[in-house]
Formats: C-alpha cells, structure tokens, sequence
C-alpha cells in the first residue's frame, strides 16, 4: 500500500500500468515491483524448478524472484526484474514461468514430488536407463526448464555499443560512490559516475537519515548538482558495470530505453577504459534460511525500507521483522514512525537491545510460517515460548555481503571477514581499481563517506595527480553488529537460491554424498547458477557447507564471481553486429552496372561479385554460365577483377624482397613483362598465388587472390619489418586505387584497342607483356594475362572511372557478339584450363603437390624454401594433382568426394584422394573434376571410382592431366 | 573515341543530416602516398616543406597549410592531399596515387563525436586528441583513418569500396545518438 | 585488453594480429640444418609467466615486440620490430 507523505515520488505524475492483464496505476519513478506492492500485489512469479509462488525478495538488480516478461511479440523482453523495470505509461508486464496463469500453475505438480527433484537430480538421471532419459526424463525437463521464454521472432529494435574513456571511473552512487566521485573531480580527473539505478544516491535514497544536517535524498541532489555542472564529469546512470577486464577495461551495460515505450536504441553496451577505478558498489542484504522462508511478501528488510522510504510503499499492513543484527531494527523503526503497523521484531540475538512502540522478540526464530500464495501468518520460537503473528509482510536481515564481485573478475579471491561475517575483496585484487564503503565492509554512512574521499585520493595519487581537501559531511555512524545465523532447524524446506530452488537439504545432501569442493557442491545442486549468481545466497551455501563437512568457511571457500555481473542481453553485446553491421560489405566499381544486368552476387570475402549474367530465356544458372564460357572461346567477355589485391612495391631492393617471398625469381623479370609467381609459408606449404609485374627497375606491382590479400599484406609487412629490415623497400595496397578489368577471348584485342588511344599489337605486346596505355586519356594499365586459357587482358583505370569503363566495354563487347561474365564462367574457365584457386592452394598442399615443384627455385633464399625440400613433402606417394574425366560425360563429381581404387571398398583405410573443384564444361561438353589423389601424376588414364558419401553419389572416372584445354597454350598466345 | 566518366566513392549517398550531426563527402585529389626509402626522410621533409608548405608528419598527426594537407599513414609513410608531391621526391620515396582508394567522409555537429564513439575504439576525448589528431583504427569492422579537424568535426577515411557500409554505420549511429537526445 | 602500438599508441585488443613467440624474428640460414629449422617453424615454449611475442598493429601496418606475462595479463613494454637488437 502506498503510505500517505512517504517517500520521494510525493508529487509525481501518475502512470498506467498492465500486469498479468489487469490495470494499476502506480507513480512516475516507481519501479514494476514498487508499484505493484503499492497495488498490494505481492505474487509475481513461480520459481524455477518447482513452480513455487514467488514475490519480490529485493528492490535491487539482484532480484531472484519476481522475474517478469515485458512487451509483446518481437519487442517482448524475458526475464526482466521487476525491481529494476521503470514502469511508464503503457508498459504491459507479464509473469513468467506459469500455466494456465499465475495463480493456478499446472506444474506446481514439481512442487509435489519435489523430494525426486533434489540436488544432482540431472546427473542421477544420466545414471538411469537410456529408454528413461530419452523417453522421460528429458521431454519432462525440457518442458519443465527455463523461465521466461523468448518470442522466436528477430528483434528489429536498435542496440548500441559504444566506447568511452575516462581517468577514474567510479561504480555505485551511494555515500561512498558520491564522495569518490566528488574527490576525484575536484582533484581534476576525467570523472565517470555509472550506477545502474535510474536514480543515483544508492541506500541514500532509502534511509531516513541526515548528511551535513540535510535529508540525505537532499544531500545527494546537492552533490550530484555540482558534478553534473562540472564538464570533466560524466553521470551515467541506468548504467551497469558488468565487467572488469585487463588493463583497465570494463564493460558496462546502459538501459537507454527500456524506461519508454520503444523507439530509439534500448540498450547500450559501453566498453570503458580508465586509468583507474574506485568499486564503491555497496552490499546486498542476505536471507536467512528458516522453514518456508520463500513466500510471497518475505523479503529482505533493507529492501522494505528502500520501499517504504524511496517509493512510499509499505509491502503489507502488518509488517513483521526478523534479523539477526541492529540494521533490522531501522525498518521496524522507520515503518512504525510512518504509522505502518509492526506486528512484531524478532532478534536472534538473546541480548540484542530494541526499543520501539512494537512487540519485541528477543533470542527468537521463526520456525514455521504459512500462507500458500502469499504470506498469511508466522509461527515464532523465543524466550517467552512460541506463538502465531499474523503477518502479510516478514522483512528479513542475515547481514549485509559486501558486493565484491567485480573484484573476483581477474581471479581475485575474496578475504574472510568474520566481525561481518562475509567476504571483503583482496587489495590489488583488480589493478588500478580501490574499494570503497560497504563494498569494502564498512557499514555505516559517515564510515562510507569517508571511505570514498580516501579512495578516490589513493586513485589519484596512483595517476600522479593531487587529491584535494574535502571536508568530511556529518553522518551517522553506527556501528554494525551481528552474530551469524545461517539456519533455522525446522520441518519446512529451507530455501537458499530463490530461483533455482536449493534448499539447506540440497546443500547437506552435496556434502554427503562427498561434493564437499564448493565448486562441485555449486555445479551439483545448481546453487548460484540462477540469473542472479547467487548474489542472495552464496555466502549462507558456503557457510552451511562448511558446517556440514567440518571446516571453517575461509578454508571450504569461495565460488568464483565472473563477468557479467547482471545478465547482458545478447543484443546489447553483439550490437553493431547485426545485419548490415555484421561485416562490411565491399563493392566494385561495376558493381551498380550489374545489379542492373539482374546478375546475382556472391560474397568473395567481403566483396560482392556477379556470379552470371541471365539473360531472357534460361532457366537456370547453368544456361548463363554454359553461354558465357561459350562466349568467352568464341569471342570476347569482360570481368571485373578489381578485387585481387594489388600491391605496389618500391625501393632499391624491391627484386630482391620479391625473390625471397616468392618461391621463384623476379630479379630477372625484364621491365614491362608479368610473371606467375607462387608463395610458400615458412612450413614449405603454398601460401597464395598470383602474377606480379615489373614497371620499373625498382617498382613492381603484385597481385594476390582476392580471398588472401589482407594476410598477403600482413605477410609481406612481417618479411620487410621482421625477417628483413634491410632491405630499402616500401610496400602500398593500391587494391582500392585501380579497377581492373579482364577481358579474355579471341577478339579481347579489338576490344581493348577500342578502349585504348594507342592501339596495341601482338608483337608489341605479346603474351605476358605489361605497360602504361591511355584509355580516352585517363592514365591507366595494361597487362596481358590470362586465367582463362584464352588470349586475354587486363585493363586498369582508377577507381573514379570503373563504372564507366565497364559500361564501355561491356556494350563494346556486345557488339562484337560478347558480353559480361560472372564467377561461375571464370571458375568454369580456369578449371577446363586446370588452374588452381584456394580451393586446392588450401594450406595443406605443397608446390610439389599441385605440380608447381620446378617453380621452387634452389639459386637463393625464400621464405618456405628449406622446409618444402624436407623429407615426406617431396615423396611420390603424396596426393598430387590430377585432373577427373567422368566416364559417362554427363555422370556427377562433386566437390568434396574421396577418391578409391575402382574395386576398393569405400572406406577411410582405402581413401587415395579427394576432389577439389568441379564443373560442367560446355567447351567439352562434359563434366570435369580438379583432384588430388595418391602418386596422381603417374596414374593419368587409370580409372578410378569416386564415391561422395553424403551425397549418395558414385561415379567412375579416368584420371587425367588437369589441364584439360590447350596444353600447349596456343590460344593465350593468340 | 570513348569518354570516361568520374564517380565519387560516396556520390549519391551524402550529404546525410540526422538530428544535430551531418555527414558529407570529402574529396582526396590529388592524393599520393608518400614513404620515404631509407635514410631519405629529413630531404623528404625538407623537399616537402619547400614545395607544399608541409613537412612529413609525426606519428597521429595532420599538418595543413594553405589546403595542402599532410596526414601519417602508418609506419613510414604520410598521404599528401591537395597538391603534387614535388618532382624532386621521385627516387627518395616511393610515391603511390591513392587519390581513388579512398572513401573519406566528415561528420560533424554536435554530437558527432558522440556518434563516432559507437564506432571508433579510440580515445576521441577533445584533450586527448585534439584537433590535427588522427588514428589508424576501426570503424566499426573497417580499418579507417580518422582525423579531427574541427572541435566538433572529423574526416573519416575507409577503403572506396567500403564507402557504403561507411554511410550506413555512420548514419546508424546518429540515428541512435539523435534517438536519445530527441 | 590494451595494447600498446609504439606508433599509434595505446589501443584495444581489437586492433591487433596476434603471430606467436618472437623468436619468429631470428630466421635460420638456409643451410642451419633441420633441427634449427625445426625449432624455428615448429617448437615454441608455454611459459606460464614472461613471454616476448609479435603482435601486429593492423591499421597502421606495424610489427611490434610485447614483453607480456600470462599469468598476470600486465603487457610490460612493446618495441618496434624494426628496433628490437638481433
Ligand atoms: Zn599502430
């Protein structure tokens, strides 16, 4: 119920709200929980495993409990936190994990037979009969796991990623966090402030307590006025730290939109660099584990203070406490002074001091409580005897647990410390960064902001820069005293991990059956595997299995906290990386040209490329390509090569940097001609192909395929700066500066004449030649080489004029009874022609393989010459390349297919071989296969079988030379 | 007699305006890359500094003068933008046109180092990297240059034929930038 | 993690190309026999602790040297390859 004068949302406008269906209207700044508690709604959702009627445990991110889904359809969002879920007009929240409805859910049934369900229970079914697992036990988890569920529609919305950097980056905007924040930038730092709370001031917000003699709501608007007017500040709230990382890396998680309706990015995944941090993320208030200690309307006592004194919400009428400390006796304090009913204080502690206008309970427990969905009455054991309360509301305080676990993110184990009886994190456990208040187990307010300053100047000082003089705010300063109670005893299960359901029983049965390793006892009975990570209940499981396998809690343990701290939604981490964002896309100057033309595009690496031409009256792809290679022997076609790196290389020793990365010779390549040349890895094995051509005595310019270029590039970066620093020679990408055209066929010279302002000839150009020609004079290349068997060129422009050369030559060619051609007639082109391509250079494969040994020249040095010489590399037995001739010219080959002896069975023992391209060729009419099979070159006219499993295919072939056109070349040389 | 026709790496797709943030296109031309061979680089300079009013630049750095400008490129080698590299480099670096390779693009406004902070890995922050500045780094998946010339305005430099993808990640990230701020 | 490129300075992890020990730099001669080249090409050390390995600044197309530590992730200094003392 909302209390009248309470709180900090006096004033605010009032919100519509759905949940489950129903309307309510709550406040602007309420949360989905704050507003349903003032609804006195207190069932929000089922647990995990047995369906158990659940409410909100906390007011905080750490949230176990009340999970719910919000939004619709596509824009749906599961597992949302009700206590950090902003409610806005509209918002329409759902619970989860329940069927029909939330109040009448069939498959609390688990609920039932709960005692077959306990700790190991996935493990012990792996141990039954298989026909069990499969028939049983799996449709039975599978329909029974998970909790909210995703639409299975693509979420269109926009995510962000972002980058930002900062001297101090300080977590949590409590009285730790503000004064940190305030130190270091009146010290002068670059300053970001993150806390993922929509409103900043952490517990500030949600005490009744005075700093520097203000309310401390009022205190805090005051501080965070200063720091939002100073510009070497950044305020970033809604903003979860999830992560530390290496060398002052974070990542932070921002809720940008999830406050309003949807439009605009919803989240932002920020990656924050400082040079130093101040971990000021407070501490989580833990439960106690008595009998049915999970009902809807327990929760944590910081957390009904936070309602009662932030939202102005008391979550029931008559509120009961139980605590094993002095920080409980604030709730029951605060909500009597606000006129809300306390039906009773129960302190564990025999000599606990209370004084209120409420019934105390001292040395007491709670050992029973009923109330089937939602708490009705406690049964309490204390010094005076037992007795009922009836109770709508128990607020519950175990302690306070620091929150350390960014500080375990590097591996930093947390320290002991038994005055609070949890774990402070280890100094130095992240380098860079200081703890600071609560999170360092320092609990009361005038201690934290103390705390803050004293952190803020070690970052400081750490950065070389002065702290300056703050004066320290009055402030309470209580100190903080408990004595441990992690157990009630009791009939009643005791729950630990609200989510996952593990129960004090869990724990005790792990111990038993000997997962005494508190990793093993985490993994056996799930305990902090939920959503929350056992943010609630990790420090009472270890405490209990320390009890139940007789060891001190620091020498059982701590579990490892890792990133990230709160669940990060996969599309805020992956954001930029959707769709178009995925990988850039690159397109060639021609590309607009034949989009027109209707060609499909296939993705080369990033590039896009045209793989055919259609025209009017073919089906298939096959007609295209058939014509287009048909085209190409008969007359003339025209493709865009501009994605084959091109590297410029210069300097007085350019020739000799080409004869040691290339396995053969390019000192003795004349100015103004081209040659193939083969590049080897340092292992001996082929690294890239291409040609490369002499421009000048000391410029040469190289080509690379287009999949290899950037590590070609890398490569030739490593043997100039590594293995070779001598050498004068300066290597440019001028990939992007040319577009680059082949045009292959018997009428390719008519067609580049047409182009060129001097005409070329075959005397003066022959075969191999390259040089600079004017093309409508625009300076660009030429070079006659060929990757078609056909006479060819390739002609260059730069890029500005690409598309409108390839317009040019496109509708010269038709003319001359050419045209285009795409990816699937060049591949079509080079396999008649037995040329390779990545597809048998793949990297597993030597020049001696691919029959290219003599490329490999033994007069000097280079790079992969003395590991392809080793024994094995040059051996008869290797697969070698052969060429594949169905005997039935139209029978299938397939990519991918093994290779064996025509009556050999089919089977790994008997592989000799496996086929690397293939394709039909319309030249000899006939399909044709690229291969590489045992002692191949000396086995052309053997018939061999070729057997693709997955494909069902078996086809006998006669082994072949792989070049299946022109041997002799004549055609190239036109 | 043919007739060839120029295209921009960028032409048709800018200018682009989304909230307080503008994108246009910024031509390189002339552009050539300049990389000193050994022990050349302080006649490089100076031959430089003679001709074009610029000398070679430090690491990160941009000089301009009088529209000719000057901006490092990597280990060794600078891109001279706006004018010939003087005839007397020939033989003391290796000179490349690059005046198509690129596709540069700026944004500015304000806001736009915001926008750039969605997509640029790098300390874009005013005192860290001020206005000559420039870094090799990403944008987003692609490796780029980008300079500040203005307190509020950067060039942004990407392969030609990655200038598209250029304009759709820029135009994504004002989209969202000018989302928040509306 | 950050890396420093001795060029462009301190960046994300992102930005370089991981090669492996640095010993990559001290290539036999050809004739150094196969169990030189067989400790060049194939066999490195796994030290948990001090480790010099190249690192590549693709950007800006720069070899360096990191002398790192795995165990503790510090990146203790980066060298230009070009001025590493061979
Ligand atoms: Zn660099």
């Amino acid at each position: 119920m909302r209390v009248a004068g309470k709180g900090l949302l006096t004033g605010a406008a009032p919100v519509s709200f759905t949940f489950d269906g129903t309307s309510y209207q709550g406040l602007q700044g309420d949360t989905l929980a704050s507003a349903l508690l003032a609804n006195d709604v207190r069932l929000m959702g089922r647990s995990f495993k047995y369906h158990r009627p659940r409410g909100v445990l906390t007011a905080g991110s750490e949230e176990p409990s009340a999970l719910v889904r919000v939004g619709k359809g596509s824009q749906a969002v599961p597992n949302v936190r009700a206590t950090q879920q902003e409610i806005f007009d509209g918002i329409d929240a759902a619970s989860q994990n329940r069927w029909p409805n939330l109040k009448y859910d069939v498959l609390s049934v688990n609920d039932l037979i709960s005692p077959f369900l306990s700790a190991g229970f996935y493990y012990k079914t792996f141990m039954w009969p298989r026909a069990f697992w499969e028939g049983l036990y799996e449709p039975f988890i599978r329909r029974a796991a998970g909790l909210g569920a995703l639409s299975g529609e693509s979420n269109a919305e926009p995510y962000e990623k972002a980058f930002a950097f900062c001297d101090v980056l300080v977590i949590g905007s409590g009285p730790a966090g503000l004064m940190a924040a305030l130190t270091a930038a009146r010290g002068g730092a670059d300053v970001i402030l993150a806390d993922e709370d929509s409103r900043m001031g952490g517990r500030l917000l949600a005490e009744t307590e005075a700093v520097d003699g203000k309310p401390a709501a009022h205190w805090t608007a005051d501080i965070l006025n200063e720091l939002k007017g100073m510009p070497n500040v950044r305020l970033m709230n809604r903003t979860t730290v999830t992560g530390a990382y290496d060398h002052g890396t974070f990542g932070a998680l921002e809720r940008v939109g999830l406050h309003g309706p949807a439009d605009g990015p919803r989240e932002c995944f920020w990656r924050i660099v400082a040079r130093g941090a101040v971990l000021a993320a407070g501490a989580l208030e833990r439960p106690i584990a008595f009998p049915d200690n999970d009902r809807p309307g327990i929760m944590t006592a910081g957390a009904v203070r936070a309602y009662l004194n932030r939202w102005g919400v008391s979550p029931g009428r008559e509120v009961t406490i139980f605590g094993n400390n002095d920080d409980a006796h604030r709730t029951a304090r605060d909500l009597a002074d606000a006129g809300v009913r306390v039906a009773g204080l129960i302190d564990s502690r025999a000599d606990a001091k209370v004084t209120g206008d409420f019934p105390v309970f001292t040395g007491g427990k709670i050992i029973a409580t009923r109330g089937r969905l939602g708490l009705e009455n406690i049964t309490v054991e204390h010094e005076g005897g037992t007795r009922i309360i009836r109770t709508d509301c128990l607020a519950m305080s175990g302690g306070w647990n620091p929150s350390v676990h960014l500080t375990c993110h590097m591996n930093g184990r947390p320290e002991w410390k038994p005055e609070i009886a949890s774990f402070i994190p280890r100094p130095g456990a992240i380098p860079g960064m200081v703890v600071a208040g609560s999170a360092q187990g320092i609990f009361s307010t005038s201690g934290c902001l103390a705390d803050g300053i004293r952190a803020a100047g070690k970052v400081l000082q750490s950065l070389g820069m002065k702290a300056p003089t703050i004066e320290l705010p009055t402030a309470e300063d209580q100190t903080y005293a408990l004595e441990p109670l992690w157990v009630v005893e009791g009939k009643g299960r005791k729950w630990l991990d609200f989510q996952n359901d593990v129960t004090v029983r869990d724990i005790r049965l792990a111990a038993q059956e000997n997962f005494r390793s508190v990793e093993h006892m985490k993994r056996y009975t799930t305990q902090g595997m939920a959503t929350d990570q056992g943010k609630n209940s990790n420090v009472a499981a270890l405490a209990l299995l320390a009890d139940a396998t007789g060891r001190g809690i620091p020498e059982t343990g701590t579990t490892t906290f890792r990133p990230p701290y709160v669940p990060v939604s996969i599309a805020a981490m992956g954001a930029g990386g959707q769709g178009m964002g995925f990988a850039p896309q690159r397109f060639t100057t021609s590309h607009q040209a034949s989009h027109e033309r209707g060609a499909p595009m296939i993705e080369a690496g990033y590039w896009y490329r045209p793989s055919y031409f259609p025209r009017p009256g073919e089906k298939t792809w096959l007609d295209s390509c058939n014509r287009e290679v048909n085209m190409v022997r008969a007359s003339v076609g025209v493709c865009d090569v501009s994605t084959l790196g091109k590297i410029d290389i210069q300097g007085h020793d350019a020739a000799t940097f080409l004869d040691f990365v290339y396995s053969n010779t390019f000192s003795t390549l004349p100015v103004g001609r081209v040659r193939y040349g083969l590049m080897l890895r340092e292992d001996g094995h082929v690294m890239d192909d291409g040609t490369t051509a002499r421009l000048g005595d000391n410029h040469y310019v190289m080509t690379t395929t287009t999949a290899a270029a950037g590590l070609v590039m890398r490569h030739l970066d490593f043997v100039a700066q590594v293995l070779r620093p001598e050498l004068d020679v300066q290597i440019v990408s001028v990939t992007e500066q040319w577009a680059q055209f082949s045009v292959a066929g018997p009428k390719s010279r008519d067609l580049v004449n047409a182009m060129l302002d001097n005409h070329v000839d075959d005397a003066s150009f022959p075969y191999m030649a390259c040089g600079s020609v004017n093309v409508s004079g625009v300076p660009g290349r030429l070079f006659r080489i060929s990757f078609s068997g056909e006479q060819a060129y390739e002609i260059a422009v730069p890029a500005r004029f690409g598309g409108s050369l390839y317009r040019l030559m496109t509708a010269q060619a038709e003319s001359m009874g050419g045209g285009p051609y795409g990816m699937e007639a060049l591949n079509v082109l080079r396999i008649e022609k037995g040329f390779i391509t990545h597809a048998e250079i793949h990297g597993r494969t030597t020049a001696f393989d691919i029959g290219m040994d003599r490329m490999v020249s033994l007069k000097k040095d280079c790079i992969g010459q003395t590991a392809s010489r080793r024994e094995g590399l040059l051996e008869d037995t290797r697969e070698q390349l052969v060429g594949l001739r169905p005997i039935a010219a139209e029978a299938k080959l397939t990519a991918g297919a093994h290779l064996f002896d025509k009556e050999a069975e089919a089977i790994r023992v008997n592989d000799q071989g496996y086929v690397t391209s293939v394709c039909y060729s319309p030249t000899l009419k006939t399909n044709l296969g690229l291969a590489f099979l045992k002692r191949g070159r000396a086995r052309h006219g053997e018939v061999i079988r070729l057997v693709d499993h997955l494909r069902k295919i078996e086809t006998l072939c006669e082994v072949c030379d792989p070049v299946f056109l022109d041997p002799e070349g004549e055609r190239l040389r036109g | 007699m043919v007739k060839l026709i120029a295209r921009t790496p960028l032409d048709g797709l800018t200018p682009v305006t989304i909230g307080t943030v503008t994108v246009t296109e910024v031509t390189l031309d002339p552009m050539t890359m300049i990389a000193p061979f050994k022990n050349q680089l302080a006649k490089v300079d100076a031959l430089l500094k003679a001709g074009d009013g610029v000398g070679f630049p430090a690491p990160n750095r941009m000089e301009s003068s009088d529209g000719v400008r000057i901006l490092w490129a990597g280990q060794g080698r600078a891109l001279l933008i706006g004018a010939d590299a003087p005839a007397g480099l020939r033989g003391l670096a290796a000179l490349t046109d690059q005046a198509d390779a690129s596709a540069c693009a700026q944004i500015s406004g304000a806001g736009a180092v915001d926008a750039l902070a969605r997509l640029v890995p790098v300390d874009l922050r005013l005192s860290h990297f001020p206005v000559g500045q420039t870094a090799r780094t990403f944008v987003n998946h692609m490796a780029a240059s980008v300079t500040r010339t203005a307190p509020d305005a950067f060039e942004v430099m990407v392969m030609r034929s990655m200038g598209q993808t250029l304009i759709h990640e820029l135009t994504e990230a004002m989209t969202n930038i000018a989302a928040r701020n509306a | 993690m950050r890396i420093t490129c001795p060029l462009c300075g301190t960046r994300d992890r992102r930005e370089f190309t991981w090669q492996g020990d640095a010993l990559a730099i001290h290539r036999p001669a050809r004739d150094a026999g196969p169990e030189a080249w067989d400790n060049y090409i194939h066999l490195r050390e796994n030290p948990a602790g001090k480790t010099r390995d190249l690192w590549y600044h693709d950007p800006c197309g720069t070899w360096a040297v990191a002398e790192r530590d795995t165990v503790t992730h510090a990146v203790h200094s980066t060298t230009l390859v070009t001025e590493v003392p061979r």
